[in-house]
């Protein structure tokens, strides 16, 4: 097949396996001389180990733990606080103490129910608030930015009124329906560690630090793999050390899958955050400052808390443009489970809570939110929060007049004003949230630590190969990724593949996160394909590079948190109508609208299963997913404790996309996967504000939230 | 199919294991995600909650054995031409509750089709695409139906 318009939907290149249910996924592998390892983690939250006792192991069964390690006991990521198995220091339940590896499971759990470890125990930090009233000593790492404070507050001091507000979003969980998996199959001459995973080097360099070995000792092979949504980009090299230092201790192949217990319980989530807004208005409600506090749970280490913090506090001020605007944010430890990377990074605490303030805001203005919010929205040419710049069209004003058309917002707005006088038990309400995306890594990442390279191998006959480290992990870029190629070389879709990512044959393209695959490595392979195409010989094998180029636009300073911070944006707007039940808090959702710019989609259909799958997630987020933790230890073990959407919870969703071609993107593409996701539970917040004319403070807003608030409105009344 | 298996072992786990049949799947080992989801004399059934005890003589389907029927490739084109399937994981069982609701229900409506597949979870696509599928294969079913 010939590709014309590249966003014109093609048949998915692993439709086949995945519908047959014969790709093999981690868990599906079986190799000679394997055995199973199963974790015996910490009990308790904070402490210091005392000693370890371990039962005599039958033949077969054997032990590993700190001693096993041939190079530096930590996890490498960014900072070295996550050791691979704690041997002085444990700092959450769940931390992972030693391995028993041994060919039956059941017999190594028993084994491990005898494992026996003493602990000096001591006082842990079990909430977020605990650590910001510690905020000296818990803080990991902090930002602050923007308008100088003197400033601030000689406005405020002139001030009509100033509207101070705290709000809280909970922990989110992946929920990939395949738990995490992976296997470490040992040979005489290597290691290769197979799994589930969106960033092949990351655990290839964790590995190389914890094997202390050399680079062609060790590989990395990504196995199909069965949702990430950034639960598997730093937290698989963890599980990759596990296993391959098993591995190498016992010379045998190593297998470590979770179930979803464990998966739930001890794998890394959304950060909890706080968010303390103090924003000054004059007599009309128009804006005069703005300060935002951001405090994020970071968790036991700091594993990539700094940068998802970065995008937090990028995102502190949404879409708007808000005169003398100042931010600072901090990092805290807690002693629970680490949390890390989930689509979005940081962004979406930040628009729930932005988009909640503005939405509170506009009552001083005696306006209606979205009205409020369009008075503020960022313009092209205007200045970023960091002082860069929105140097491409901004279509915002667009895609909302669309969605006041489509929804039909003002008269929906009236008729649930006069259904919800005429009812009593139930009460309607449509909300809206405005969302933009960074594209690709914060600041100067590209450049300074991802460099990214591309390779397409042509065999003799005209096949062209994708050789790059990105993962598809639903997301489709198999296909997506190779109709980029199969268009610059104008070759039949079918004659250019995309293989299972090796490190071993592919260089580094960088992880498949923060929405770049697309617009970073798809650009790549597109001047790669281009170059190709300028090389061609009929009949040879050839081998073309592509090496990463930074444009240069205002540099990105972190220290002093100026400059551009993304090269690029992709924007949304959501509306969505609710209808509450009052007498048990429910919340239904009647009908949810996406408008998107994402550049240009590289495919309509795929593109869609980004909308309506990270809408899904992004609304559940607001007011259905709820985990909580109880003294350091994760309260929802099962699926259904926490609450993920079924196919009963979602609507249809009227979505449409805005072309807004990139220069720097492939076919003028941007990001798009984790986008989708921002505005959903900022509108779910605002639509059931709107039909109990009240005013939340966090997310989820939970039938349980609904129901306290009904009950503080009603003794309210009665007093 | 026989099996020395003990009688509480896990259907889910004969299947995979001693069968090599991984196309059914295991998310969550506790009947909420229908990933595992198989037929036991026709009837859409979570195979991570069967003791094997409990079935002795009954008729298994999996997805291996749907793979060979009509009904398969009806639905696999259409959740080609939906765009139902994302990472996969979910997709073999999802595939099983859609072919379990059609049978039953030749021409479900949108609403018979969530009813019918909230047994199956799906973390990637939130599900209105697999609706789409499963709408578009029994207009399929139809069509074949007529041919017949
Ligand atoms: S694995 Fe059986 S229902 Fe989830
Ligand atoms: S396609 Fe990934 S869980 Fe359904």
């Amino acid at each position: 097949m010939r590709l014309k318009d590249i966003s014109t939907p093609v048949p998915k290149k692993d439709h086949k396996d995945k519908v047959s249910g014969q790709l093999p996924y981690i868990s599906d592998v079986k190799v000679d001389n394997m055995v199973y390892g199963v974790l015996y983690r910490s009990p308790i939250a904070y402490g210091k180990i005392k000693s370890i006792y371990v039962p005599t192991l039958p033949e077969g069964y054997d032990v590993v733990g700190a001693e096993d390690i041939p190079g530096p006991n930590y996890v490498k990521i960014i900072k070295q606080d996550q050791p691979i198995f704690a041997n002085e220091w444990v700092n959450y339940i769940g931390e992972p103490i030693l391995m028993l590896v041994g060919k039956d499971l059941n017999t190594l759990y028993g084994l491990r129910d005898k494992v026996k470890v003493e602990f000096e125990e001591h006082q842990p930090i079990y909430t977020l608030d605990e650590a910001i009233d510690q905020i000296s000593s818990a803080s990991f790492v902090s930002y602050e930015f923007g308008k100088g404070l003197d400033i601030i507050s000689a406005i405020e001091q002139d001030a009509h009124q100033i509207v101070e507000e705290e709000y809280t979003t909970g922990y989110q969980e992946h929920v990939y329906l395949e738990p995490q998996g992976m296997l470490a199959v040992y040979k005489d001459d290597e290691i290769v560690v197979h799994g589930s995973m969106q960033a092949l080097y990351y655990i290839k360099n964790a590995l190389l630090s914890a094997l202390a070995c050399g680079d062609d000792e060790v590989r990395v092979v990504q196995s199909p793999t069965g949702g990430g949504f950034g639960g598997k980009e730093e937290f698989p090299s963890m599980m990759a050390c596990h296993v391959a230092i098993a591995a190498n201790a016992v010379k045998k192949s190593v297998m470590l899958v979770f179930d979803r217990h464990e998966d739930m319980v001890v794998t890394t989530k959304r950060h909890p955050a706080k968010f303390k807004y103090r924003t000054a208005l004059d007599k009309e409600g128009n804006i005069l400052s703005m300060c935002v506090d951001v405090f994020l749970d970071g968790g036991a280490n700091e594993g990539l808390s700094s940068v998802v913090l970065q995008r937090s506090l990028l995102n502190s001020a949404g879409v708007y443009n808000i005169p003398h605007f100042h931010a600072k944010g901090h990092v805290l430890k807690t002693n629970t489970v680490p949390n890390g990377a989930f689509r979005g990074f940081g962004a979406p605490q930040s628009f729930a809570g932005i988009e909640s303030h503005m939405g509170h805001l506009s009552k001083y203005a005696q306006l209606d939110p979205l009205e409020y919010k369009r008075k503020y929205l960022v313009k092209q040419g205007d200045p970023t929060i960091t002082k860069g710049n929105f140097r491409d069209p901004i279509l915002m004003e667009e895609m909302i007049e669309d969605l006041l058309d489509a929804s039909d917002y003002n008269k929906k707005k009236e008729e649930f004003q006069r259904f919800n006088q005429q009812n009593l038990r139930y009460k309607k309400g449509i909300g809206t949230s405005v969302f933009l995306h960074g594209c690709g890594f914060t600041g100067s990442g590209e450049r300074d630590h991802i460099k990214a390279t591309v390779k397409l191998v042509k065999s003799k006959d005209g096949k062209v190969l994708l050789k790059i480290s990105n993962s598809d992990m639903g997301q489709g870029i198999y296909t997506t990724l190779s109709k980029i190629v199969a268009k610059e070389l104008d070759l039949p879709l079918e004659q250019v593949s995309y293989p299972d990512p090796d490190t071993k044959e592919v260089p580094d393209s960088g992880p498949t996160v923060a929405s770049r695959t697309t617009m970073i490595v798809g650009k790549l392979l597109e001047r790669a394909a281009k170059k190709l195409k300028a090389e061609w010989k009929s009949g040879e094998e050839q081998e073309v590079f592509e090496h990463y180029v930074h444009r240069e636009m205002i540099p990105w300073d972190e220290k002093t948190f100026t400059g551009d911070a993304y090269p690029a944006y992709s924007w949304g707007v959501n509306f969505v109508e609710v209808e509450v039940d009052t007498l048990t808090g429910i919340v239904k959702l009647e009908k949810v609208y996406g408008n998107y710019e994402v550049g240009k989609a590289i495919d309509d259909r795929i593109m869609k299963g980004q909308i309506d799958g990270g809408l899904a997630q992004g609304l559940a987020y607001g007011y259905l997913e709820k985990m909580t933790t109880k003294q350091g230890k994760i309260q929802q073990k099962s699926i259904s404790d926490y609450g993920p959407p079924t196919s009963l919870d979602v609507v249809p969703i009227e979505s449409k996309l805005f072309d807004n071609p990139y220069a720097d993107g492939p076919s003028g593409a941007k990001g798009a996967g984790e986008l989708t996701l921002i505005g959903g539970a900022p509108a779910v917040q605002s639509a059931i504000e709107d039909a109990l004319q009240t005013s939340f403070q966090q997310i989820p807003v939970t039938a349980e939230v609904i129901m306290e608030s009904l009950e503080r409105k009603l003794v309210n009344r009665v007093d | 199919m026989e099996t020395d298996a003990p009688p509480t072992a896990r259907l889910l786990d004969l299947i995979r294991e001693e069968f090599g049949l991984i196309g059914t799947k295991e998310g969550c080992g506790e009947g909420e995600c229908g990933a595992c989801s198989i037929f036991v004399n026709n009837s859409l059934q979570n195979s991570c909650l069967i003791p094997i005890g409990a079935i002795a003589g009954a008729e298994i389907q999996t997805i291996e054995g749907l793979m060979e029927t009509e009904q398969f490739k009806i639905l696999d084109e259409s959740y080609s031409e939906c765009g139902g399937v994302q990472c996969g994981y979910c997709i073999p069982g999802m595939v099983m509750a859609s072919a379990a609701l059609l049978s039953e229900n030749p021409n479900p409506t949108d609403a018979e089709i969530r009813e019918g597949i909230s047994g199956n979870l799906c973390r990637c696509t939130g599900y209105n695409m697999i609706v789409d599928a499963v709408e578009l294969a029994a207009k399929k079913g139809e069509v074949v139906c007529q041919k017949k």
